[in-house]
């Protein structure tokens, strides 16, 4: 895959395909846990931190919150300190991990990676396995988030949603780059359906379009 | 100093370190891995008691011997890796039974910590102690590792150093281990006091030290009841550590 983008400090960049498009491996290459061709650059000073979408293996250790904390070095305070950031009480400290629901999972997960105080955030599916109600919430919390902390946030998601509702900017990857700039005006129709490679039955509905900004 | 307290001693310092180590196979899905190691080291148990020498020492090449094999068919076939562990494994057990001595056939497969001399038992809980220190240094990564390679990647953490310490530690533990319940049951005193402790723990604390306790509980259990019934040690530890499992998931939530 053959591509070339900025991230501009402060901006919420959504990288946007269906499954299997390479958003993942994308990540990772940023990360650089995978191998890749070309170079990845980062202002210097830049810190990144990485939310993963899903950790099926650890709910194979039984590993209370304060523990998994524990394994990156975060101390109490710091601990206590996120766990205020990310809206959980301090009694979720000695829950196990496997027994979170999804929403605290991620909250948690979100949580491990500003233990390192990133600058930037790579984040991956932030609405997988968010049911649509709790979806809001997710929203909300990652414009607070985002405000407090001022971080510059990169995510990967097939879903157009919030990419309307977060992003200054899109990324629309197939396999390759087949759009870049604001949502608003790159993630026209037949973009959209040129993205997805079918015609899509559902995206952005007029009547709501006065409600974006 | 009695050859039971001997046996007891060095068999309580292999089966905790053995348990310990087990609580960082079994989220792996390592813990039978232990299996095959074990067998295959059956031509170098049957050498060492040939010879008269350490049967840990015997083992342990050949169990080194397997793994870089397994890794090196892996990366020439790209065969899975537990079929290939079956052809290295079973042709250790092959090799072995065309010169182990028949009549010492059952201190190679079960095991047999009633002959360990006083330096024997030195070295052995010398090399428990290096397990145990080493495991207790990586078991946060190594957790880290478990949960997801990419996350500990992410944080910096070198992998493939980690899995190699890992890997070794392994060999070094059945090598240890087949001294007490031979080439065919190391396996269970790395697999049973981990998810005996699993089934109890509530967070990784706990499930570290109970790993830790119910491999020496089942040890010492086993051995002691030999020293009563003079049945074979290595089978009475195993059974031991699985009475002590059937009772935990009685406890289970």
């Amino acid at each position: 895959m053959d591509l070339s983008f900025n991230v501009y400090e402060g901006e919420v960049l959504a990288i946007l395909g269906p499954n299997g498009a390479g958003k993942t491996t994308l990540l990772k290459a940023l990360l650089g846990i995978v191998p890749y061709e070309g170079v990845v650059e980062w202002r210097e000073g830049v810190k990144v931190g990485y939310v993963p979408q899903r950790l099926p293996f650890i709910k194979d250790v039984p590993l209370s919150v304060k523990e998994f904390f524990r394994l990156m070095n975060a101390s109490e305070r710091k601990t206590a300190e996120i766990l205020n950031s990310i809206g959980l009480g301090e009694e979720i400290l000695e829950r196990r991990i496997g027994d979170l629901s999804s929403g605290q999972f991620q909250r948690i997960l979100i949580g491990w990676a500003l233990a390192s105080d990133p600058n930037v955030l790579l984040f991956d599916e932030p609405l997988a396995g968010i049911d649509i109600g709790g979806q809001e919430s997710v929203y909300n919390f990652l414009e607070r988030l985002k405000a407090e902390k001022n971080l510059t946030i990169l995510f990967v998601t097939h879903e157009l949603s919030i990419v309307y509702r977060l992003a200054d900017r899109v990324l629309c990857l197939n396999k390759r780059m087949l759009c870049s700039g604001a949502p608003k005006e790159k993630l026209t129709p037949e973009a959209i359906s040129n993205l997805y490679a079918s015609p899509v039955k559902f995206y952005q509905h007029k009547h709501e379009e006065g409600e974006i900004s | 100093m009695s050859r039971f307290l001997l046996s007891l001693l060095a068999g309580i310092f292999i089966g905790g370190a053995a348990g310990f180590l087990g609580s960082l196979m079994l989220p792996k899905r390592m813990s039978l891995v232990a299996g095959p190691l074990g067998h295959l080291a059956l031509p170098g148990i049957a050498l060492a008691l040939i010879y008269g020498f350490n049967i840990s020492l015997g083992a342990f090449p050949f169990v080194i011997l397997g793994i870089v094999l397994i890794w090196l068919f892996e990366r020439r076939t790209k065969l899975p890796t537990e079929a290939l562990t079956a052809v290295v494994f079973a042709t250790g057990v092959a090799i072995a039974f065309f010169f182990l001595p028949i009549e010492q056939a059952e201190a190679a497969l079960v095991g047999d910590i009633s002959s360990i001399q006083l330096d024997d038992a030195v070295f052995s809980i010398a090399l428990c102690m290096l397990v145990f220190f080493v495991v207790e240094k990586i078991y946060s990564k190594m957790t880290l590792i478990n949960i997801s390679e990419d996350l500990a990647k992410s944080q910096k953490i070198n992998v493939e150093k980690y899995n190699l310490v890992y890997l070794l530690l392994i060999a070094l533990i059945v090598a240890l281990g087949v001294k007490v319940v031979g080439g065919l049951l190391t396996a269970a005193i790395v697999a049973i006091p981990a998810v005996t402790s699993r089934n109890l723990a509530k967070n990784l604390a706990q499930y570290k030290f109970l790993s830790l306790s119910f491999g020496i509980t089942s040890s010492a259990a086993g051995i002691i009841l030999w020293h009563v019934t003079s049945l074979p040690a290595g089978p009475l530890i195993i059974v031991a550590g699985a009475i002590l499992f059937v009772i935990s998931t009685i406890f289970k939530k």
